[in-house]
């Protein structure tokens, strides 16, 4: 897990929504292999600025940086560095029309050219690595929000990403299957993939990540190494935050 | 009623030219209004004012305006729309080869007009399609027209199929009104000509024309109905 050179980079982001600053002056860097969790109260931004670093969500100033070239404009520059960031979302966003293996295929076949049968061989042996290999003929509705997440991680895998951003990837299931999702979270990380995880997971900030970002009102607030951070917050904000969270 | 009978073949024919015209501005507006909609949501700031300057033009303007516009004022530019000549379609469809421009003139009118209709339904489907799907679908690189074809548009089929057949249905109603645009012999003309020039009952021909309309779109109803069961199977 070294933290190597910087892979993401965000020099004092900007953005607002209307008359809400959503991101205020936020400046951060995540080294290659590194994985960041960003936790915080609802409406702090974090999901925001998760978006940010592929451009779903543009931004109003500053500059993102990935891999040493800024983000570019719309277009296809900017599809083909997409391809490189591999995105989970926390509604899963499965393409509904189509199979789980198609799901998985589509990138490689369409944005890299892949021949079919290569793509389909590699996605379900991405499959059998999340687990769900036996639902590759299914559609996503078929399938539980655990399974389908896995498939989404899936999915964003068969790019073969450079990085891989998480935006509250377990929020919307079920408690019973928020493990299966982290596990495969969890193996992810071990193997040095560059992650950015927005989350409300506690125990996968604890045991999984490099850097714990706290994020209030759209501002960084705490940037420190998990233990650091849960044993003793800095800022009064982010104590308070954790109080609420850890007394239950 | 005897008039249906004897005059079965004015009748039969005026079914005819209706229904030529109806195929072509169907086929001429699904065209149109698809590219239109592809500018509507297109994520290039002036094609989206061009595709939406075209709508609100288009769809705010009575049709019998832009009839008028079509019969008089393309011959004022000097145009007899002769590009609509297309060598295998006017022996098909004999009234675009003519010398007599009002049917192109019509045609032209028809497909403009039903055009801004067919691109609100196509972008209506479109808009009901969670806006996750395009989301991740651009997360993976996919470029704006990949993710039409492969992502967005087959699953907004489903929810424009009814909006949109009901503008085709519409179309061919209005269709009725190129008899006043100089175009002789469709279904509504018809009638004129067979009450006014020739005396018939006015209500017989109604009737008759009213059956020639319903046989159209009734058939095309019923099939929208199928369609969308189908597609409501297949999810």
């Amino acid at each position: 897990m070294a933290t190597g050179e910087p892979l993401i980079v965000l020099d004092k982001v900007n953005k607002w929504f209307g008359p809400l600053h959503v991101l205020d002056d936020v400046s951060l860097s995540v080294g290659k292999g590194e994985v960041v969790v960003v936790i915080g109260p609802s409406g702090s931004g974090k999901s925001t600025l998760c978006r940010t670093i592929n451009r779903l969500e543009p931004i109003n100033h500053g500059t993102i940086t990935f891999d040493g070239r800024p983000l570019p404009a719309e277009g296809r520059a900017l599809a083909k560095l997409r391809s490189e960031v591999g995105m989970v979302f926390q509604s899963f966003n499965l393409f509904a029309h189509k199979t789980i293996l198609e799901n998985v295929t589509l990138g490689p076949v369409k944005v890299r050219k892949e021949k079919p049968a290569a793509a389909r061989e590699r996605g379900l042996a991405l499959l059998d690595r999340v687990g769900i290999a036996n639902q590759a003929d299914k559609y996503p509705a078929q399938l539980s929000g655990g399974q389908q997440q896995r498939a989404a991680i899936a999915r964003a895998l068969a790019m073969q990403p450079k990085a891989m951003l998480f935006d509250e990837p377990t929020s919307a299931l079920d408690p019973e299957m928020v493990g299966e999702v982290l596990d495969v979270m969890t193996s992810l990380a071990s193997e040095g993939m560059t992650m950015v995880v927005v989350t409300h997971e506690m125990g996968f900030a604890r045991h999984a990540a490099n850097r714990v970002i706290f994020m209030a009102d759209g501002q960084l607030v705490e940037d420190a190494p998990p233990t650091e951070f849960f044993a003793n917050p800095r800022s009064e904000r982010a104590r308070d935050f954790l109080s609420k969270i850890l007394t239950h | 009623m005897s008039v249906l009978i004897d005059k079965f073949d004015v009748f039969a024919g005026g079914f005819w030219l209706t229904l030529q015209i109806c195929v072509l501005a169907a086929i001429g507006a699904l065209i149109l209004g698809a590219v239109v909609a592809v500018l509507r949501i297109s994520p290039v700031p002036p094609l989206r004012a061009v595709g939406t300057a075209y709508v609100n033009v288009f769809r705010n303007m009575p049709l019998t305006v832009v009839m008028f516009f079509a019969a008089f004022g393309l011959p004022a530019l000097g145009s007899n729309a002769d590009f609509l000549r297309v060598p295998v379609l006017d022996s098909l469809f004999s009234r675009l080869g003519t010398d007599l421009p009002y049917f192109r003139f019509a045609l032209i009118a028809l497909v403009l007009y039903t055009a801004a209709f067919v691109c609100e339904a196509l972008r209506s489907g479109v808009n009901a399609v969670p806006p996750g799907q395009a989301e991740a679908a651009r997360s993976l690189g996919l470029t704006f027209g990949q993710n039409l074809r492969h992502v967005v548009l087959p699953q907004s089929w489903k929810a424009s199929v009814v909006p949109l057949g009901s503008v085709i249905i519409a179309m061919i109603k209005n269709s009725a009104l190129i008899g006043f645009f100089g175009v002789v012999g469709d279904l509504s003309q018809t009638a004129d000509q067979l009450t006014s020039a020739e005396g018939y009952a006015f209500i017989p021909v109604a009737i008759g024309i009213s059956i020639g309309y319903l046989i159209m779109t009734v058939p095309l109803g019923a099939l929208l109905d199928r369609l969308e069961k189908r597609q409501a199977v297949a999810r």
